[in-house]
């Protein structure tokens, strides 16, 4: 196998595996803003209760 | 702060094409190996930034585990100042100058990163106090778990060509870094599955048996190695000037990309926990705020 | 110091009571002993040559797998019935807890092997060409070593989700070092072409450094709810 493929591959394996990693990152920031969002609406909606004791 | 994110991503990113530019066409190719060995630009600051970030959620995990108690954070203290001290003494020392010459390191060199544990751990200390040194903790694992993974996969792709296998079962560089890749693997799945309050701490205990473990882990397999001659993957020996040059270059592009990364999986924790408590305040009486009354910045402990 | 080793004496005989008077994990383990020598006796062929230098890697794999299912009952009796919430608000040493469960672990561990060496030995037809007694340092500091990270690990384990499965995923990657020490080890013995001395020095430093980590971190896992 021309050597010079597994020098493209490993470059192209490292920009795979750090887009996964960032994409990861990325996803669970949108879910974490979303529930945020949900969590304000939540709030807004209920009426506001007091403590019991 | 929040500005300071785009601009630096933008920056890191030519740095890299710069740095890959470096790699592919300015440095000269390699007389035995011909252009394979350019993948040592992408499998050496890799290996270099995975240790790094592991060396930082060790001194995390530490300060986590002393700041427990008092008397354990004024031990570990001077533990950690004791450490330096005698480091940097033990490097002056004539026989150890002497075996430092065998390896071509100056005793200066060794003194300094002898002196980087008490930096690191009284830096980190004051720059990440509470609750902000377990995020540092699970931030450099994962990031350091990533870029453990592309060593170990850049590295038999380099083996193969060049060598002829794709893994020495005795080879200590890779077999250490394989060890140290499992560790930190099963740190992350600890962290994941464990649904204790104390969570932080055992992963901190885990990391500390990490670190202890590590190295014994290259003195079994370097002795193994004497009994058993084993094939030598990645050979030492000087460096031409220019690669070492775009070598640096490469590592100064990873780093700052690293950071970033960091930074990154720093903020999404950080939210992560401000979702946590807002759940937890929504619960407990459902008249929480949206955003979380209690400011992270404020200390916990 | 006394009350140290009182209270580790006193929860050893107790633990050793139990599992006698029960015999649950003893017969189990006994029997997996047996099929695990027998499975691997199909597996590897024992008649061939180089049978000689892989028998240590089997063996140690063997009591591995006996030792992590071992380990892996070692404090479900403890929280049953709330006995280890008891032990934590109790004035006794955290530490005195973990030997005696370390020590019990040992000795049952070590009873195993006692018993599963003969069977590899009549399967795979062994005789020592080496230094024999060499043999027993490596047996007694390799069984330690496996036995105080996995009681620790074990403890570990106790308040995550998948309990059984996440004591070999922490215990394998930090047992590295000693698996390899055990199995050049024993290695070297059996095939006499090695001095197993290093690897005993190695088997020694690992139990001491994990000893102490163990010993000075157990008190913080104890008290993880």
């Amino acid at each position: 196998m021309n050597p010079i493929k597994f020098l493209a591959a490993a470059y192209i394996v490292t920009w795979l595996i750090h887009s996964f990693y960032l994409g990861t990152i990325v996803r669970r920031f949108s879910r974490l803003r979303q529930q945020m969002k949900d969590l304000g609406k939540k709030s807004k909606d209920a009426p506001i209760q007091r403590h019991r004791g | 702060m929040k500005r300071a994110f785009p601009i630096l991503s933008i920056l890191t990113a030519l740095l890299l094409a710069y740095a890959l530019y470096q790699a592919l066409a300015v440095a000269p190719a390699d007389a035995l190996q011909g252009d394979v060995y350019r993948i040592i630009y992408y499998h050496v600051p890799s290996a270099w930034t995975a240790m790094l970030l592991f060396f930082i959620n060790f001194v995390a995990s530490v300060q986590y585990l002393a700041s427990a108690n008092p008397t354990r954070r004024a031990a570990v203290k001077w533990i950690v100042i004791a450490i330096g001290v005698v480091g940097v003494i033990v490097c002056f020392l004539p026989p150890v100058t002497k075996q430092f010459a065998t390896y071509g390191m100056r005793p200066s060199a060794a003194a300094t990163t002898v002196l980087l544990v008490p930096i690191f751990y009284f830096l980190i200390g004051k720059w990440f106090p509470g609750q902000r040194l377990d995020m540092l903790a699970v931030t450099s694992a994962e990031v350091g778990v990533v870029f453990c993974t592309i060593v170990l996969v850049t590295g038999p792709l380099w083996a193969r060509p060049v060598w002829g296998i794709w893994w020495a079962p005795g080879d200590i560089r890779l077999t250490s870094t394989l060890v140290l890749w499992l560790i930190y693997v099963s740190y992350l799945v600890l962290r994941r599955f464990s649904n204790s309050a104390q969570t932080q701490m055992l992963a901190a205990a885990l990391a500390v048996f990490g670190a202890l473990d590590v190295p014994l882990v290259y003195f079994s397999i370097w002795f193994f190695r004497t009994q058993h001659p084993q094939p030598v993957i990645g050979g030492g020996g000087s460096m031409d000037p220019r690669m070492l040059h775009t070598l640096l270059i490469n590592w100064m592009a990873f780093l700052c990309f690293a950071f970033l990364v960091c930074w990154s999986r720093f903020r999404l924790e950080l939210l992560h926990r401000e979702v946590e408590e807002a759940h937890a305040m929504e619960s407990l009486g459902g008249a929480a705020p949206a955003k979380a009354s209690l400011p992270l910045e404020r200390s916990i402990r | 110091m006394n009350s140290l080793w009182a209270v580790t004496l006193a929860t050893l005989k107790k633990d050793i009571r139990l599992e006698w008077r029960s015999k649950d994990a003893l017969n189990s383990m006994l029997f997996f002993s047996l099929l695990v020598v027998v499975i691997f006796s199909f597996s590897f062929d024992p008649l061939a040559e180089e049978s000689r230098h892989i028998v240590g890697g089997l063996v140690w794999v063997a009591f591995l797998f006996a030792a992590v299912v071992a380990l892996n009952q070692t404090w479900a009796r403890e929280l049953r019935n709330q006995v280890l919430d008891a032990y934590r608000v109790s004035p006794a040493p955290a530490n005195a807890l973990f030997l005696a469960k370390v020590l019990g672990n040992f000795i049952f561990v070590s009873i195993l092997e006692a018993l599963m060496t003969p069977l590899f030995v009549i399967f795979y037809n062994l005789h020592v060409l080496g230094p024999a007694w060499q043999l027993i340092p490596l047996a007694l500091l390799g069984t330690w070593a496996l036995v105080v990270n996995g009681t620790f690990f074990a403890a570990m384990s106790l308040r995550t989700r998948n309990r059984e499965l996440m004591l070999p995923l922490l215990l394998f990657p930090i047992s590295i070092p000693a698996v390899l020490g055990m199995v050049a080890g024993t290695t070297a013995v059996l095939t006499g072409d090695n001095p197993a001395h290093f690897y005993i020095v190695l088997l020694l430093t690992y139990d001491v450094v994990f000893t102490t980590a163990s010993l000075a971190l157990f008190e913080t896992i104890l008290h993880a709810e």
